[in-house]
């Protein structure tokens, strides 16, 4: 039996040796190549990417002035909701799935991922969860209960979008679960001989702990919408305190979910950031296996920290205090990465290409969003920081210049890679700094604005907070604007330009540079050798 | 030499608390004890935070600077050291330390719900406040008096708007200053929260739970606040104005509260006995309607559907008179529709009850009178 299969498995792959690409449509639909996937996935988050700009767009423009101007309050609430869903389960978490699939494979000098046929389809149900979701806007309102969905405004109180919600959400759980087996069947069984664990890479090393978040938490994921479900159109109560449930108990789930959810979105940035900074350092990254113990206790740490995000909600003293101690600990293996950085730059030889300028810009405005997460670890000021816009500045730091800036170098450090071309210099340097001016201005003043006593998510405002919001929204339409120069830039950077080396970057290191640019359509159909 | 000056007092300007405290880039520092120690460890964190970032950032500028490529620096080929990475492990756990030991103090205080003197029961719901004083009987809605006109720009400009602009209520909360205020927190529909940055109290409003706060307010003041947890489309509309006064101005207000509604016993009764011409009940019912319907059923009775049905041709509003008296009196279950019974007087109910039945071509004559909601509610 064995030896069938292993005589199949033979023939097909000399079989497909002798073949490129299928060419058309098919070659997408049915393609099971890691490349092919990935950058389907890449793609599509850059989609979603500005589709939910487009709605932060109508947000910054509803918020320009005081008084409700361009959209109703229940509208403004379906902008937040699906603006925060779209980013976050189809803008960042497909990047980093793209990113997995074009990335790891060749750099643990693997021809594919392991499970190519469940890699093709855990994409290709994601643009139908996110065609539901946006189907809701014609179907009578989407939903507008806020990405977090808290009970009972998301069951008995809401506009009838829940169901397209739920099987959304379903939907983008079942991808992300299938992508992260994928991801852990194949570091744990396709790594080049010679390469273990701790010679691994510590891009690989973040995916495959990312992963490990992921298969942990989207379950818990599934159960709660499926809980908000069967309390919205089948009359149970869960989350109903008249039925003998218990609201607060829906965000004891939810963010037994969505604090580990944030990890699933940074980790894979630390990854990236660990390979750009030693390239453009030319030196290795400091402190390897620190890196690899800090990135595994912040795993572990995010299970334990679930109700730092409900403060308020009337906790007993004793708990609170047990959440704000672990919180308040996440800044040791934090501060541990962020010195590492720090120790690699230092004496380096550095040079300024712009994964590099989006990687230093990480590093820094990633801080920034630690410090401010750090205070709000602080139970005592966090009755006054809750739910005000210092948490949306926070969490944007952390995820726009944290994990999208991390995407961005990502993509520029990889794209000669990909396309068998350089990008164009300036228009990309273009694209940083205009990025970089317009995101503080567009999340910057938003820590002023919390501090001062704006609530999130109302749609008008009164007057003290007018001239901070004007700035917020043009620093918004401003950086809203800068990706359309990314997209050009990539564009560009597909047709032509100079060609591209098999290794670019005279510092990088790792086994993708050892296969010629633009990467063939299978490489490492026999694995290299790792002394 | 001015210009020196004039570098100082910028420095001064920065570093010094008291210019931060009132400014609009900073937390406010309120009028409690606790609302001063919270805003005393926000200033330790962000220095801390500060200091940090000052040395992290300037190493890394640094070797941006100097240990760049262009400027032919050799890279050094260290890539290890226990010593340091043990050294930034300890040093931070002990700043954390340092952090959360008056964290916890104040946490403590801040739980500490004992002993007050005055109780008020908060109740969110969509989207106001009431508030019960506990063995005082007084209680009383606590709504939005912002004219629509002013933030309601969508089609037209709008009527300028006011200095307290979306933070000013019709009925205040009033407190005493110097007595241990103990608040309730609890809400009719979804999760609401009752949040006065002032006093440092901010606690979620939980249906079918009860949560506590407490506050000392130091100095006489109106101190304004907003509900902090997306409770549907109004929630940038429900705000909270809390009134200390002194103990005696604050005594005489409970006394002029229970006066005031002993007469409002009185006028509901009379107007049992009163028949309303047909232009007087639809004055008041557009007023009421507009106050406290339009929010959801919007002012041209078209409503939000499907969450918010229109009352325009709709079953209810030209149906059965009883059956529509009752479900604005009762509210209806597993919906927003709230029961309005405890909200608004007989009069009113009445009132509201014929403009609806005779607003927007739904004409069907119907006269409600206030003896007929009585009858028909079984108030």
């Amino acid at each position: 039996m064995t030896t069938a299969t292993t005589d199949t498995a033979n023939t097909e792959i000399s079989h497909d040796e002798h073949h490129g690409p299928a060419t058309g449509f098919k070659r997408w639909l049915f393609t099971t190549n890691h490349k092919d996937i990935g950058s389907m996935y890449l793609w599509f988050a850059f989609i979603m990417f500005l589709t939910g700009g487009s709605m932060a767009m109508v947000i910054r423009a509803e918020l320009f002035q005081p008084g409700l101007q361009i959209i109703d309050p229940d509208f403004f609430n379906q902008m937040t909701t699906v603006h925060g869903l779209i980013m976050v389960f189809g803008a960042v978490m497909p990047a980093f799935t793209g990113l997995a699939n074009w990335m790891i494979p060749m750099m643990i000098g693997a021809p594919d991922m392991a499970l190519p046929r469940l890699n093709n389809w855990s994409f290709w149900i994601l643009p139908f969860a996110f065609s539901i979701l946006l189907m809701s806007f014609f179907l009578g309102g989407a939903p507008n209960f806020g990405w977090t969905f808290y009970a009972p405004l998301s069951t008995t109180y809401s506009n009838g979008s829940t169901a397209f919600f739920v099987f959304a959400v379903h939907i983008m759980g079942i991808s992300s679960i299938m992508g992260a087996i994928n991801v852990i069947v194949t570091i744990m069984n396709m790594r080049a001989p010679g390469m273990t664990y701790m010679k691994m890479p510590l891009f690989v090393w973040t995916f495959f702990i990312t992963a490990y978040l992921l298969i942990a938490v989207m379950p818990v994921l599934a159960g709660v919408v499926t809980m908000v479900l069967t309390d919205t159109y089948f009359g149970t109560s869960f989350f109903n305190a008249a039925g003998g449930g218990d609201p607060v108990m829906f965000q004891h789930i939810f963010w037994f979910f969505g604090h580990p959810e944030v990890y699933i979105m940074i980790l894979p940035a630390f990854g990236i950031v660990s390979t750009t900074i030693p390239a453009f350092s030319r030196k290795k990254l400091f402190g390897y296996s620190s890196m690899v113990y800090a990135t595994s206790s912040i795993a572990f740490l995010s299970f334990i920290v679930w109700a730092h995000h409900m403060f308020t909600t009337g906790m007993p003293l004793v708990g609170e205090l047990f959440f704000m101690y672990c919180t308040m600990l996440i800044a040791v293996p934090t501060g541990v990465k962020v010195f590492n950085w720090m120790a690699t730059m230092w004496r380096g030889s550095i040079s300024f290409e712009v994964p590099m300028l989006f990687s230093i810009a990480f590093v820094i405005l990633f801080t920034i969003g630690g410090f401010s997460g750090l205070m709000l670890a602080m139970a005592p000021v966090d009755f006054q920081y809750h739910d005000t816009y210092f948490v949306v500045a926070h969490f944007h730091y952390v995820l726009v210049t944290g994990s999208i800036f991390s995407i961005f170098a990502a993509a520029y450090y990889w794209l000669p890679k990909w396309t068998g071309f350089m990008f164009n210099e300036t228009l990309a340097k273009t694209h940083f700094w205009c990025s970089l001016v317009s995101v503080n201005l567009l999340f910057f003043p938003m820590h002023f604005l919390g501090l001062a006593g704006m609530p999130r998510r109302i749609p008008d405002y009164a007057l003290q907070f007018a001239d901070f919001n004007m700035w917020v929204s043009i620093g918004g339409f401003a950086f809203g604007l800068s990706q359309l120069i990314f997209l050009a830039v990539v564009i560009k950077c597909i047709r032509g330009g100079e060609p591209a080396l098999a290794k670019p970057w005279d510092g990088a290191e790792g086994l993708e540079w050892t296969v010629p640019s633009p990467a063939p359509y299978h490489t490492f159909s026999t694995p290299p050798k790792i002394d | 030499m001015k210009g020196r000056n004039l570098g100082w007092l910028l420095l001064g300007t920065v570093f010094s608390s008291a210019a931060w405290a009132e400014s609009k880039y900073n937390l406010t520092k309120g009028v409690t004890d606790v609302s001063h120690e919270v805003y005393d460890l926000h200033m330790l964190v962000l220095y801390i935070c500060t200091v940090i970032g000052v040395i992290v950032f300037g190493a890394i500028f640094w070797s941006m600077f100097f240990h760049r490529k262009s400027r032919g620096y050799e890279a050094a080929t260290f890539h290890e050291s226990t010593k340091v990475e043990v050294l930034w492990t300890v040093i931070p756990i002990i700043i954390l330390i340092a952090m959360a030991i008056p964290a916890t103090k104040t946490l403590i205080d801040i739980e500490n719900n004992e002993d007050s003197d005055l109780t008020i029961l908060v109740t969110g719901s969509q989207w106001k406040w009431h508030y019960r004083y506990f063995d005082k009987d007084v209680e009383f809605y606590s709504v939005l008096s912002t004219p629509r006109e002013q933030w309601d720009n969508l089609s037209g400009p709008g009527a300028e708007k006011g200095e307290n602009y979306l933070l000013e209520v019709d009925k205040p909360l009033f407190i005493p200053i110097n007595q241990k205020v103990r608040f309730l927190i609890t809400s009719d529909d979804v999760i609401h929260a009752w949040w006065v940055a002032a006093f440092a109290v901010k606690q979620d409003a939980v249906p079918g739970f009860i949560n506590e706060a407490w506050t000392i307010v130091n100095e006489p003041g109106v101190y304004r606040g907003q509900c902090a947890e997306l409770c549907g489309k109004d929630h940038g509309f429900m705000p909270i104005v809390v009134e200390a006064l002194p103990e005696a101005e604050f005594d005489a207000w409970i006394e002029e509260q229970k006066l005031a509604a002993i007469a409002a016993a009185e006028a509901e009764k009379a107007s049992l006995a009163a028949m309303m011409t047909m232009d007087e009940l639809m004055e008041l019912g557009e007023a009421t309607y507009v106050t406290y319907c339009a929010a959801c059923h919007q002012v041209n009775g078209e409503g939000l559907p499907p969450t918010f049905p229109a009352l325009k041709d709709s079953s209810i509003a030209v149906g059965d008179i009883s059956e529509h008296i009752n479900i604005v009196v009762h509210g209806k279950g597993g919906t927003s529709m709230q029961a309005f019974g405890k909200q608004l007087t007989l009069k009113e109910i009445a009132a509201v009850v014929t403009y609806e039945r005779n607003a927007w071509g739904n004409n069907t004559g119907d006269a409600v009178q206030t003896a007929d909601v009585k009858a028909a509610a079984g108030m």
